[in-house]
């Protein structure tokens, strides 16, 4: 895969420091010595940028106009996973909320809520992740914060990341704007971060390929934003709860209906195997390279022949549309042409006995 | 995907379909025992794609659905109280138990933990020598022979902290409970057919011949349940009743001899409690004599009293077919999956769960709601 390899050449780019401590301790949460150690060797060196290198309690920034903020936590467990880790998974997902809200991201907060007896290796490899990740996505971090506590008093990393990036002039992002005969474009495959992290999950191992889909998409937004601008009427990422949640909000917060056809999700074959082996539905397993647009009508060909030459958008496909019949509903038809109603989940998809 | 596209292909479906519709000539109620075909049903809209004269009803088959209240208090008794690692099949968490459900006991700190295999769960006792490891064993066929088999891996290494606490259920005892109930409407089963891949069709004959009706061991992908379906209705039209099997690319007819002999060597046939419905003769399975170290039940003095169940609902009646789901007056109101009254709730594959997610006639009660 492209973005793997991409990663891992940059991830050689950034050998470990010789450190004279093999685990985090207390002592690199207290501000004091250790913590600078930590800070010094590591998190500045690495994510090294102007701002970042004055050291103060806050970055200063110098932004104008409409500006788009969000915040994140991220609590993944493992913290390693195919095709990525914590780190990464940070940066894109702080990053792609402010793509979805037609921004361009530029500046992000990093906060570390480390547990003692971390290995330094591991906290390594995730900063490296944060890296890279930045890299790709073109933003920068500029403050940030590092705490440590008690064993068994986290779970090894816990990361808060919060971004801002100016508004894209040419975004019309509003679920207001979202209207009848709208169609519903997917940027790639559906359900495969779920399932990467499924796939290493202590009790349910098993052996596949599939690596999660973390990846910046604020590249992908941009093009489609300078192309079609106000003809994007909303864009979204199914993270948690997946595509179906999302495209349930979307149906309850217009007040219209959203077809979906279930033969043209599209969904790797590893995966869906997958799914279909642990009993879960794709439509709800988690994403985190992915979006959602709903483009108008008129557009939408374009549109999705645009987005298919986007980093990470090969297998964009049209999924459904937006109708006023059954209002307030996402009604998908089967693959054999059945029709059902797709509802939010109660809660977490749990594997299936049989 | 091979092997399943080709059971979900638009065109094979609708030719089963028109020939449904060509065969049938009067009302026919079937009933589809397994909760996966349940699933599968509704999933994929077929109840609304079979002509009215089809009316399919919806089986006990959900093992979850199935296990008592009690059994669910004894497992959240034993993660808390007893300080065991219990082990579990993912679905089996959510289900309320009288004052908690496996779930909330995990996010107070009880050692729970889901796994796919139950001899991952004898690993785990392997790795946690200190510590005792409960697999919470619950299931139809399908899922014995493998937790027969963690008992069998147990005893061979001689792992004395491994036990399961079993609920294990099996079909044709229900297939009869449903029969014998004098309000039955039931003129046709669909079997199920991963059970059939387990234990073989032969049990199914004695049925046939005893309560006249057709049985076709039916699978559980829209053309294999159409075809099911139709195989069904071919025979009540012509007024025969027979035992066929459609998921013949499964199901050999003396099942999977080794999983059986597997049952045979740790299992012995018990009576046993279905929730929803009561006990059933001879319609569970427990761990002979010969392997009670390994019984949960008998290792931990696990004394809890029966909760009573809601009596508000009506999940006996639903689960042997005689009402809907929707004709419950608590349907989508008082019951939800968040707080079920009773069992076809409480999981996916339950009759009353099934037709909430996917029907839109919940949304119309939800909107009425405030």
């Amino acid at each position: 895969m492209a973005i793997t390899d991409q990663k891992r050449r940059m991830q050689l780019q950034c050998p470990m420091p010789k450190l004279d401590f093999e685990v985090i301790t207390l002592g690199h949460g207290s501000g004091g010595l250790l913590t600078n150690r930590l800070l010094d060797s590591g998190v500045f060196e690495v994510l090294k940028n102007d701002i970042l290198d004055k050291r103060h309690d806050g970055a200063t920034l110098n932004l104008s106009g409409p500006t788009a903020f969000t915040t994140d936590s991220f609590v993944i467990s493992p913290i390693f996973f195919p095709g990525g880790n914590i780190g990464e998974l940070a940066v894109n997902g702080t990053v792609n909320d402010l793509a979805m809200c037609g921004a361009l991201p530029e500046y992000l907060s990093l906060s570390f809520i480390l547990e003692e007896g971390l290995p330094v290796k591991q906290f390594w490899e995730v900063l490296v992740g944060v890296k890279v990740a930045c890299e790709l996505a073109g933003v920068q971090v500029v403050t940030g914060d590092t705490k440590v506590v008690e064993k068994g008093k986290g779970d090894k990393v816990f990361i808060n990341t919060t971004g801002v990036g100016r508004m894209h002039p040419k975004a019309q992002i509003d679920i207001k704007r979202v209207q009848p005969g709208d169609q519903i474009i997917v940027s790639g495959q559906l359900a495969t971060h779920g399932m990467a992290i499924m796939s290493v999950r202590e009790g349910l191992e098993f052996e596949t390929t599939i690596e999660s889909d973390s990846c910046n998409l604020n590249h992908a937004v941009k093009a489609l934003l300078d192309a079609f601008g106000p003809d994007v009427h909303l864009l979204r990422d199914p993270t948690r709860g997946g595509v179906a949640t999302v495209l349930t909000e979307i149906a309850r917060d217009t007040g219209l209906g959203v077809d979906l056809q279930q033969r043209q999700l599209p969904i790797d074959p590893q995966v869906a195997g997958a799914c279909e082996m642990l009993g879960l539905d794709p439509l709800y397993v988690a994403n985190e390279g992915l979006f959602i647009a709903v483009v108008a009508a008129e557009k939408t060909d374009e549109a999705l022949a645009l987005m298919r030459e986007q980093p990470y958008c090969e297998n964009a496909a049209i999924i459904g549309e937006v109708t006023t019949d059954h209002p307030r509903k996402t009604v998908l038809t089967s693959s054999i042409g059945g029709k059902r109603v797709v509802n939010m989940l109660t809660g977490e998809q749990l594997p299936r006995i049989c | 995907m091979k092997f399943l596209t080709e059971y979900r292909d638009p065109e094979v479906a609708r030719q089963y379909l028109d020939e449904i519709r060509k065969t049938v000539t009067r009302p026919w109620t079937i009933m589809e025992v397994c909760g996966g075909q349940t699933h599968s049903l509704v999933k994929n809209g077929i109840l609304d794609m079979l002509p009215d004269e089809v009316r399919m009803v919806h089986g006990p088959g959900c093992p979850v659905c199935v296990t008592p209240l009690n059994l669910i208090d004894k497992a959240v008794y034993l993660a808390e109280e007893k300080n065991v690692i219990l082990c579990s099949f993912g679905d089996m968490l959510r289900v309320p138990g009288s004052k908690k459900s496996l779930l909330e006991a995990k996010a107070n700190g009880a050692d729970i933990r889901i796994l796919y295999s139950p001899l991952e769960a004898v690993n785990i006792a392997k790795d946690n020598p200190d510590r005792e490891v409960v697999f919470f064993a619950v299931g139809f066929e399908t899922t014995a022979p493998a937790n027969a088999l963690s008992v069998v891996h147990a005893d061979r290494y001689g792992l004395k902290n491994y036990s399961i606490l079993t609920s294990h259920v099996l079909v044709p005892p229900a297939i009869e409970a449903v029969m014998d109930d004098e309000a039955t409407q039931i003129e046709g089963f669909l079997a199920a057919g991963h059970v059939c891949t387990i234990m073989g069709i032969n049990e199914y004959y004695p049925l046939v011949d005893k309560y006249k009706v057709p049985i076709v061991v039916t699978g559980f992908e829209p053309v294999d349940l159409l075809q099911g379906i139709l195989m069904t209705v071919q025979q009540l039209e012509k007024g025969e009743h027979k035992l066929e099997n459609q998921y013949a690319r499964m199901v050999r007819p003396e099942g999977n001899p080794h999983a059986i002999k597997t049952l045979e060597e740790v299992f012995d046939i018990t009576d046993r409690m279905w929730r929803g419905i009561g006990v059933i003769p001879g319609s569970g399975y427990e761990l002979k004599a010969k392997y009670a170290a390994y019984d949960a039940r008998l290792k931990f003095d696990v004394n809890i009293p029966e909760a009573p169940e809601s009596d508000s609902c009506i999940a006996g009646e639903v689960m042997k077919g005689i009402k809907k789901p929707f004709e419950c007056p608590n349907f989508g109101k008082a019951c939800k999956p968040e707080t079920p009254l009773g069992a076809p709730m409480v999981s996916s594959e339950g009759a009353c769960a099934a037709y909430y997610h996917f029907s839109g006639m919940l949304e119309e009660l939800e909107t009425i709601q405030p």
